[in-house]
């Protein structure tokens, strides 16, 4: 996925600048999310067979509606009405809106229950090939909600779900170390530079069998 | 022996699981062994979070989302006060049908204190646009209620407690069934209300309605049942006033005075059997009748 096709999308929906907008914390693990990892069909955004992806912290989402609008789930003209009357791109993104959008979500702690729970389903439904991906912010990680999640997952032996934190180190609580906090509650971890694509990449295409995966992806406080 | 409203939906709901595939369980440690059959059935379906209500209902959305029909249940003020923000966002605001069912209704859990009583269960609930609320008074009417909701889309809550009437009255949802006729006013008994609210007007001529839906409650079937005169007394079995806004409106075409006889809205830290709590509320047929005739002058 094109970096600067991207961010001239982002830039759309937002009327940023730029540079500001290439400094997203999500759009380096979104542009490879949504380039060389989940499996999607914006012709049909249901497609049984596709990957879930729940942006749990519905925050920011200009880039997430630009990798969207990248894979054609809805027209580029929608952008410039972000966040206007009539308009369905919204500050945070409602499923019943946009197509692509899994979750409605904004309030922060719900994505990674929401996910337990469609990865569940899918085992339910045997279908073994399509995983449910969610994402969530350093600071989002404050609300307990998601620590429940947290414990409960991998419990179930949920090897179809990965869970992405954007660490951009927002988070006022000391976190430090996410990676051995998330490994001792039982979930397959990796810490990779949030703007490394190729690392992120091997990261987020690995699936352990039976648990799930979290993929901690770092990005410093400078912009990119 | 009949059995108990908790029971029968666990019950029914294990019916409806093993039916078909279109069905999932999703509980918090509690009433896990009511549901034994439906984990044997297919446990795929049929989890248990364990003491993590919030997620319960986050994952029951879950299921929704990959079109399942998720039932989730608990005791009532862990499911409709602790995890309101996850039945509102999760399940409301994303326009998914599931079927949640509380237990322990108002002062099932009396000895409890506080933490556990749930007069504001319904109140809550009723904050979500769409919610359907169930509060059945019978075993039987929470068997024929579920088979008649679950699976057909709609975001429900159904309401248990321990007390029940004598046997069951509504056959589906959203009615409004009249038990008996009179010219001095109309009493509105609402599920497990019912036959204390008979017992209290046996002697007075009123028309007495009963409805094992709160919510929504068809203004229509209000109307043509309601005597003519202007008194109307509600009779509720969570916090007096729940259900103002839907009695109120169901009746807006007539002069009417309203009257609600529930659960008085004051902080209540005794600790006793539901009777004993119904007794000092004025929520058992005596305290009813007193209440019903003090309105009534």
């Amino acid at each position: 996925m094109e970096h600067t096709e991207i961010v001239r999308l982002a830039a759309l929906a937002t009327g940023d600048e730029k540079h500001e907008a290439s400094s997203y914390s999500t759009l380096d693990a979104l542009a490879v999310l949504y380039g060389e990892v989940l499996r999607v069909d914006p012709a049909d955004p249901h497609w049984d067979e596709r990957d879930r992806f729940i942006l749990s912290k519905g925050h920011g989402p200009a880039a997430f509606y630009a990798v969207l609008c990248l894979r054609g789930f809805f027209p580029e003209a929608w952008l410039p009405g972000f966040m206007t009357w009539g308009n369905p791109l919204g500050a945070h993104p409602d499923r019943t809106l946009v197509p692509g959008v899994e979750a409605s979500t904004g309030s922060l702690g719900h994505g990674l229950a929401l996910g337990v729970g469609t990865a569940l389903a899918l085992r339910a439904r045997n279908l073994d090939g399509p995983r449910t991906v969610v994402l969530t912010g350093d600071a989002e990680l404050n609300e307990g909600s998601n620590w429940e999640a947290i414990l409960l997952a991998p419990q179930l032996g949920l090897g179809n779900l990965t869970l992405v934190v954007i660490d951009n180190h927002s988070s006022e609580l000391d976190l430090r170390p996410l990676d051995g906090k998330l490994t001792a509650f039982g979930w397959d971890t990796r810490t990779v530079g949030g703007r490394d694509h190729g690392a992120l990449r091997d990261t987020l295409v690995r699936r352990h069998p039976d648990r799930p995966t979290a993929v901690v992806a770092d990005i410093s406080k400078e912009p990119a | 022996m009949s059995t108990t409203m908790r029971r029968q939906a666990a019950d029914t709901v294990c019916d409806l699981f093993m039916a078909g595939d279109g069905v999932a369980v999703v509980l918090s440690e509690i009433s896990v062994e009511y549901f034994a059959r439906a984990f044997a059935h297919d446990p795929r379906r049929a989890v248990n979070v364990g003491i993590m209500e919030p997620a319960m209902v986050g994952v029951a959305a879950g299921f929704a989302m990959e079109g399942f029909h998720p039932v989730a249940h608990t005791i009532s003020p862990f499911l409709a006060e602790r995890a309101l923000e996850q039945v509102k966002l999760d399940l409301g605001n994303q326009e998914l049908g599931a079927t949640l069912i509380g237990t322990g209704g108002s002062f099932d859990y009396g000895v409890e204190g506080t933490t556990h009583h749930s007069p504001g269960d319904v109140q809550a609930m009723l904050t979500i646009p769409g919610m359907r609320v169930l509060v059945p008074g019978h075993a039987g009417e929470v068997d024929r209620l579920l088979r008649a909701t679950v699976g057909d889309g709609q975001l429900t809550y159904v309401r248990l407690q321990a007390v029940t009437n004598a046997q069951p009255v509504a056959a589906v949802p959203g009615e409004v069934v009249t038990i008996r006729a009179g010219g001095q006013a109309t009493v509105l008994a609402i599920g497990p209300m019912l036959d204390r609210a008979a017992a209290a007007t046996a002697d007075l001529d009123v028309t007495l309605l009963y409805t094992a839906t709160a919510a929504p409650l068809d203004p229509a079937a209000l109307r043509e049942s309601a005597a003519a005169a202007a008194d109307v007394i509600v009779v509720e079995p969570f916090h007096q006033g729940t259900l103002a806004a839907q009695v109120t409106a169901g009746l807006a075409d007539r002069p009417a005075r309203f009257h609600f006889v529930g659960v008085p809205r004051r902080l209540v830290r005794e600790y006793g059997t539901p009777e004993q709590h119904d007794a000092a509320l004025g929520l058992d047929a005596a305290g009813i009748g007193r209440r019903i005739r003090d309105l009534l002058g």
